[in-house]
């Protein structure tokens, strides 16, 4: 279909740094939302603080800045942390800076989908959790997560999606997933819209991946229930 | 450094993070503008009943929501010279000017999520309502005219109005076309001073502030659209 002259193996390592990079930061970013919706659903008023702290300021700031911040802002910081290990010269790498600037974002919208999902569960679970004798971390742990899942999810879904686009982001601090190596392919064949356009291809065909994996997962986690239809 | 030599610094830059401030409302006000016009028509035939209607405006959208917008700009500006045919052609004076291109694809881009707030919006009218309209003798274009768009756009408001905060956000990755918006202006700033983590605080805040502005504006509107009163039924 396209000439991709020789870097279409170039590609496919862009796109497996792609999926890497962002099973990265979900991972980390799903602890963040995890995090952030018990502290904005706590009795604590600090804590509840905390939370609404972190969500509002995180989503009122472009993820471009979040992902540059986390780059060039943290080298002072993390030479001051490694001087005390005798390496004055340690930074963060691109691929860790990455994964911390987009959990950190989708981190801050999934505390709001959890939140949600928290509060669906009816406070009895807690409550017969409790009578039977089980510590708070079994019953969050045992009840209310397997719970939590078929709830956030659909939410969640939509997150990955958006995740999955801003990790574009990242080859603005060099990191050598699908748009660098589009980048670096379009700047050497002087073919760039050949290369953008593929790029492109494989967002979307990565997309329909995701969401037909994520159309199972709710199957898989809807099973028993039957879905409210109008 | 001190605070009051921080202080001075930032003073000394205050204008241009005004110019870049302006430049970035500016990309971002016009976007969601020709973004909501270019949306209706896109919306309206979305939420058509014929796969024939919607098959375009479907793969218009799912192309330019499921890519990244700085992919999208990259195609626009570096990638449109690749072709003969567009360096020739008339467009060419403004399709070369990092401006127009970064206006023309976040227009594009937005359109795109508008057309979708849109389309959620108008299957979201009640059915009833439509079968009141047409049950009193209007026809299929008075309806739409009449019960349907007034309703479905206190409806899709306050999606809207989070579409443009995520254009304002998304809006951040101009600067990587040369444009002097607020990181661009950022960016310079940082290769004179050396003061990265400064000058990422105030981009930061110039963005909260504008994010809290715009909230509470559509808030307001909200109330005088009287969102909530037609939503409470």
């Amino acid at each position: 279909m396209f000439d991709l002259h020789g870097f279409g193996p170039a590609l496919v390592e862009g796109t497996w740094m792609t999926i890497r990079l962002s099973l990265a930061s979900v991972a980390l970013g799903l602890v963040f939302g995890l995090l952030g919706a018990s502290a904005k659903i706590s009795d604590n008023r600090l804590l509840r603080g905390c939370g609404g702290f972190y969500t509002s300021v995180v989503r009122g700031v472009p993820e471009t800045l979040w992902v540059l911040m986390a780059y060039f802002g943290t080298v002072s910081l993390m030479n001051w942390i490694g001087s005390y290990f005798g390496n004055p010269h340690l930074t963060l790498s691109p691929f860790v800076a990455g994964t911390l600037a987009l959990a950190l974002c989708f981190g801050a919208y999934a505390t709001e989908v959890f939140r949600g999902a928290l509060l669906s569960i009816p406070p009895g679970q807690k409550e017969a959790g409790q009578a039977l004798g089980l510590s708070n971390a079994r019953i969050f742990w045992r009840i209310t997560l397997p719970q939590l899942w078929r709830v956030a999810l659909p939410g969640l879904g939509n997150l990955y999606l958006i995740l999955l686009k801003d990790t574009a982001l990242v080859s603005l601090i060099t990191l050598d997933e699908i748009m660098r190596k589009a980048q670096v392919a379009a700047n050497a064949t002087k073919e760039p819209f050949t290369f953008y356009f593929a790029a492109a291809l494989i967002y979307l065909a990565l997309t329909v991946i995701i969401m037909a994996a994520l159309h199972w997962f709710e199957r898989r986690a809807n099973r028993g229930f039957t879905r409210t239809e109008l | 450094m001190t605070l009051g030599e921080r202080w001075e610094l930032l003073v000394r830059w205050a204008p241009q993070l005004l110019e870049g401030t302006l430049v970035t409302l500016q990309l971002v006000g016009i976007a969601v503008v020709v973004g909501l016009i270019l949306a209706i028509p896109l919306g309206l035939a979305r939420a058509s009943r014929h796969w024939y209607i919607q098959a375009l405006p479907y793969s218009y959208i799912f192309f330019f929501r499921g890519t990244p917008l700085l992919l999208q700009l990259f195609l626009v500006y570096y990638g449109l010279s690749q072709f003969e045919m567009v360096r020739q052609s008339a467009l060419w004076p403004w399709l070369r000017e990092p401006y127009w291109c970064a206006l023309l694809t976040m227009t594009l881009h937005t359109a795109a999520y508008i057309a979708e707030i849109l389309r959620g919006a108008i299957q979201a009218v009640p059915p009833g309502e439509v079968e009141a309209a047409r049950a009193l003798g209007m026809s299929r274009r008075q309806a739409l005219q009449y019960i349907i768009l007034p309703r479905a756009i206190r409806i899709g408001l306050p999606a809207y109005g989070n579409e443009i905060i995520l254009m304002l956000k998304a809006s951040a990755v101009v600067y990587t076309v040369t444009l002097m918006d607020i990181m661009g202006v950022i960016r310079t700033i940082n290769s004179r001073t050396y003061q990265y983590e400064m000058f990422f605080l105030v981009a930061g805040l110039i963005y909260l502030i504008i994010t809290l502005l715009f909230t509470w504006l559509f808030r307001r509107l909200e109330i005088w659209l009287k969102v909530d009163a037609s939503r409470k039924r």
